[in-house]
Parts: C-alpha cells; structure tokens; sequence
C-alpha cells in the first residue's frame, strides 16, 4: 500500500493514458453494437466473439509471416461475410421477434464460436507481436506502447470513415431510414432485408477491426468475448443509440474505470469489476428513471 | 371431476413409487438421476419467474453457486477452521467422522436454501426494477460477476477450487453415497413440484401471470407488483440454493467458474430446458428437464469435444423454431387435450354474453 501511494501520480497517469486509449477502442466495438441495435433491434451477445474471431484472423497472418497490423484491413473484408452469412443463417428470424429470443439465439451463436475457436486455434493465450516498441515518458517513468497508440488512431479514423460512409453513401442512408422506421422506408423502395445483411455485416467488420488492433496491443482467448460484448452494451446504455462522440467518451472512461480497478482491486477482480459496474449502471439508471415513474425501455 | 382426480392420483403415486424405485432398478445412473432431479427443480423454479413473471433470468446461477459454496463452508466450518481446510486443498488433514458429516450437510443445506433468499430479497427490488432485456443482461451481469468475484477469494479456495468434505469413510456401502445424495435431490424435487403446483392453483399465480401479460396494467389494478416480483424471485432462489448445495456435495469439488458460477452451462441450461418444454406450463420445465438431459448424456459421449458446439445449435433452433416448446406446440396441436382449461360456467357465461 505504501508503495502505492508513494508511485501514485505515475501510477495516475499510466492508467489513464492506458485507459484512454484501451477505451477509444472499446467505444470502436460499440459503436457496432449501437449501430445494429438501433437499426436491427437485436441485442447480439456474440458481439465479444467476433471481434476475438476478428483477433484471430489477424493472428494467424502473424503466424504465416504477414504483419499483423495488416489484419486492420484484411480482417474487416472476411467478418463482414461472416456476419453477412450469421445474419442469413440465424439473425433474420430474430429480427421482428421478443428481444430475449435474439440475446438467447446470440448466446447459442456465442457458445459455437468459442467453441469452433478453441478447436482451430486452441486453448492458450496468444498475442501477435507487432514489434513497434515502447514509448517512454517523463523520465522512463510512464511507458506506452506504440501498439496502443496505433490501435487508438486506427479506431479513430475507422469510426470518422464509417460516419462519413454513413452521412453520403446510398446505402448508409437506407441504413438511416430503416432505423428511424423500417415499415416507411420499406414502402420507399429500401430493401430493408439487404440493409439488415449490411448492417450486421458492418457491425461485424467492425469488430474484425477491433479484433485485429486488439491482438496486437492485448491478449486472445477464446472464451474472453462476453466481457467485450457487455462492454460494449455498457458503453451504449450509458452512450445511447447512435451517438458517437458520447459513445467515444463513455469508452473512454469506461477504460479509465478498467485501468483503476485493476490497479487498486487487483487484476483478478478485473473482470469481475466491469460486471459489477453493469449492474451497478443499470440500476442507477432505474432509480433515476423510477423517480419518473418510468423504466428504461 | 372425481375421475381427474383418481386418474392425477394415480399419476403422482406412480411417479413416486418410480423415483423412489429408480436407484434400485438403475443402480448404475445414480449420479445420472441425481442430476436430473436437480435440473428438474432448477428448471421449475426458473420457469416460476421466467415464464410465469415474464421476467428471464440468466442470473439464478447466483442461487445456485451461492448454495453450493454456503453448503460446504458450512459443512466445513462448524467443525473444522475454513481457511486452512481450503489451503490443504485436495490433502485431507481434517476428516468429518460421520455424525459431523450428515449434520454439516443438514444445516449447510438449510443455510444454502436462506441466505440466497434473504439475498434475492435484499437484491430484488434494485434489480427486478429493470424489466425485458436490461433485466436479463443485468443478471448475466450479475452471474458473471459473482463467477468472478468468488474466484479471487481466498477463504472460499479462490482460484484452486474448494474440496468439499468426503463422504464418511465410516460407511463402507459403495452404494449408499449415491443413494444418499439421490434420495436428497428427489426430495427437494417432490418439495419443489409440491410447491409450484400449489403456486399453479393459487391467486399468486394469476397475479404473476397479470405482470408478465402487462405490468403496467396490473400496477393499474391496484397490485403491488414490487411486492409480488420479489416473492417470486425468492422462490426461485430459495430452490436454487438448495439445488446447488447438493450439487457441490455430490460432484465433491467447488470450482468459482466452472462448476458453481457456470453460467456457460448450467445457468444456460435452466432456461433452455423451460423453453424447450414450454414456458409457464407445470409439466413443461419437467419434460424440458427430462428430455435435455436424456439428450444431453446421450449425445454428449459419441461427440466429445463437439459438445458445446452441438449445445450452441441446439440453443439456436430451440430458440429460433421453437420458442413455444413442446407443452406449446401440444396445446396449439390437440387444443381439446392441452389448452387451458376453461370452467364450465365460465363457457356457459361467454355463450350467453354472445
């Protein structure tokens, strides 16, 4: 404890530089899932499980000699069919149903991609290295490596690229116009079905993203992905549907939050800690609310 | 209506005489019928509030893995000190002589069956304040987060996982641990169908029915549905504790994410096996129970490893196909047979109405 206290101040500004960047690329993950929840209605508790799939994907352009960092581009291309072909499969018949069926079919969804992951790429912790070294500040005191602040500006220019794409495309119009009402917007002549396909296979490139600068600057395991799935549902209760600077900020303090837990509870209590803020987030919204007489919907 | 009730009668005399016959006639599944009266009253109390309140909890894990934990450091800590119990880990340097196992178990189990109560209780007016899908996520969250927690405390075993106490080597009957821990969870299993079908034929019942249907509307009516909420959640709890107590004396050893906190299998199963009988059905969760499990332990040996991917896609068409089960897709099939029984007079009263 003393020496807590003693190295406090670089202790501050490691974890908040830490959790800031860790952060920007968890807003990246749920912006995903605010896009697909506004315009699908579907809670997908997969979301975790594709960006580590995602990670994978880069992982094993690690291990046949390409730079991982290339999987920021490559990745995305391969899990936009992946969720094209889920949404195909699976997502469509949950569309219009009771939310709790698509969080169950998601979680079914889930199960499978831990469990086809862990055959194909085992059950070990891996990491891609990326080999961009570390940046030292004030004094060799704070160190940061180049890789988290690589992912950082990925993210960064990915989400201003996919808000331009949503702004002037055609496509992301139609995107636009399904979510404020689907029935309307089927009446204009949107092909809703083939906005949903996209829409879920934007959500899912995005988490190829994700995935990708996550297995260079973190850890991979298959069973890691509910964490980043609630994450990323923290992010947009606190954020709301399709905002994206208070998605970006709510990531970022989310990381803040991780960084500090994981400094004062200890890393064991990490995990554990993002689950308790959910539900700490989720009732205090409800006493909010409650004093209104109503309930979050 | 004095046939229904011999034909109910006989029924129920039947499946008792079956349940108490069952470790005798199949002596070599004990363990396998242990489970499946466990599964059974996880997925009957589950179906209390999930399918009767409309409220769908993936966090009665909680319960469970609480129950289970409470029952063994009871067990453990009325005779022995818990902390070096658990730091010996697999090394016995405390044995129970059999008078201090059974009694451990007994008030351990009674432990296990308050405490999550008082806890959903102390809990349930927080939580149940969400409603549809935050109050799912909040309990995974929730269930999750207990998983997490529990591994990183050390008196309870921490990451290495809890022994809980041996059975009495004083009793050298090979078959007699099986049959203890199988006439324990049928038991709790004849308690809870007890409990749930006196729920079925009470106002309680209709009450719950009146929140799932519309919440707003029984608040309306004058029902205090906090109130009602909370009692439901408890009575699920209530089995649940129990339930988990008896699992971790019968697998004899207590691991924070896999074996008690197991949202990844047990906690998905209760509600799977609700939805595959059909929710808010009495018999429903019981055959839901019965089926998954005949299909789970025939399966899962010609598959192994592919388990839980073939338990992925079961999840996925249950859900997807059929998401009224199999007591819903009977009652849409031979309504006569199935569908809700309406009285007589009520009948006779419509047709007037008309």
């Amino acid at each position: 404890m003393d020496l807590l206290i003693f190295q406090a101040p670089i202790l501050m500004v490691q974890a908040s530089l830490d959790g800031i960047l860790l952060g920007i690329l968890f807003a990246l993950i749920a912006y995903g899932m605010a896009l697909q929840w506004g315009v699908m209605n579907i809670i997908n508790i997969a979301q975790g499980d594709l960006v580590i799939l995602g990670g994978y994907i880069a992982y094993t352009m690690y291990l046949v000699g390409i730079h991982p960092a290339w999987g920021v581009i490559v990745s995305p291309i391969i899990m936009y069919f992946v969720g094209w072909a889920l949404y195909k499969l699976v997502i469509n018949k949950v569309v219009d149903r009771d939310l709790f069926i698509s969080i169950l079919a998601t979680f079914g969804i889930a199960i499978v991609f831990q469990q086809l992951m862990n055959f194909v790429f085992g059950a070990d912790v891996v990491v891609a290295q990326s080999e961009y070294g570390t940046t030292m500040l004030f004094d060799n005191s704070v160190t940061l490596p180049n890789s988290k602040i690589f992912a950082a500006f990925i993210s960064v220019i990915y989400a201003i690229g996919l808000v331009i794409y949503m702004r002037r495309s055609r496509l992301g119009r139609a995107i636009r116009a399904t979510a404020q009402n689907a029935r309307a917007a089927k009446i204009l002549g949107v092909d809703t079905e083939k906005v949903y396909a996209a829409t879920f296979g934007i959500n899912a490139a995005l988490c190829g993203i994700a995935g990708a600068l996550i297995s260079i600057t973190l850890t991979l395991h298959p069973y890691v992905g509910l964490p980043y799935t609630v994450r990323s549902f923290m992010i947009v209760i606190v954020a709301g549907l399709g905002n994206l600077p208070a998605v970006a900020l709510s990531g970022m303090g989310l990381g803040l939050f991780e960084e500090f837990a994981d400094y004062i509870l200890g890393t064991e209590f990490r995990i554990g800690a993002v689950f308790m803020l959910l539900v700490f987030i989720l009732v205090y919204r409800r006493f909010k609310l409650s004093k209104k007489r109503e309930y979050l919907k | 209506m004095n046939t229904v009730k011999q034909k109910d009668l006989i029924l129920y005399s039947g499946l008792i005489i079956l349940g108490l016959a069952a470790p005798f006639l199949f002596s070599a599944f004990k363990v396998q019928l242990t489970y499946l009266c466990v599964l059974i009253v996880l997925a009957m109390t589950w179906n209390l509030q999930g399918g009767e309140m409309g409220y769908n909890s993936f966090g009665n894990i909680l319960f469970y893995g609480l129950g289970m934990y409470l029952t063994a450091s009871v067990q453990v800590g009325m005779f022995f000190p818990l902390a070096e119990w658990t730091e010996s880990g697999g090394e016995k340097t405390f044995v129970h002589t059999t008078a201090q196992y059974f009694q451990g178990i007994g008030v351990g189990l009674l432990v296990a069956a308050i405490v999550p109560t008082i806890v959903a209780g102390a809990i349930g007016y927080a939580i149940l304040g969400l409603r549809g899908h935050y109050f799912a996520i909040c309990t995974l969250g929730l269930g999750i987060a207990a998983g997490e927690i529990a591994g990183g405390i050390e008196i309870i075993g921490a990451g290495q996982g809890f022994t809980t106490p041996p059975f009495p080597s004083e009793i050298v009957d090979p078959e007699a641990r099986g049959q203890f821990f199988y006439f324990l969870s049928f038991l709790v299993l004849v308690l809870a169908f007890v409990f749930v079908k006196y729920i079925y034929g009470s106002r309680f019942r209709l009450i719950l029915n009146a929140i799932r249907d519309n919440e707003d509307k029984a608040e309306a009516m004058g029902i205090q549905t906090m109130k009602y909420k909370i009692v439901g959640w408890m009575c699920s709890a209530f089995f649940c504790g129990l339930a988990g107590g008896i699992m971790g004396g019968l697998i004899g050893y207590i691991d924070s994410t896999d074996v008690a906190f197991d949202g990844r299998e047990m906690g998905v199963f209760m509600v799977l096996m609700a939805i595959l009988g059909g929710k808010g059905t009495l018999w429903g969760p019981i055959i839901g129970a019965t089926l998954f499990h005949f299909f789970k332990e025939g399966l899962w040996t010609f598959i192994l490893g592919w388990q839980y991917v073939a338990l992925g896609v079961l999840i996925v068409v249950i859900v997807v196909y059929f998401p009224e089960g199999l007591m819903g897709w009977l009652r849409e099939k031979y309504p006569d047979r199935f569908g809700e029984v309406i009285d007589e007079k009520d009948r006779k009263a419509q047709v007037e109405i008309k």
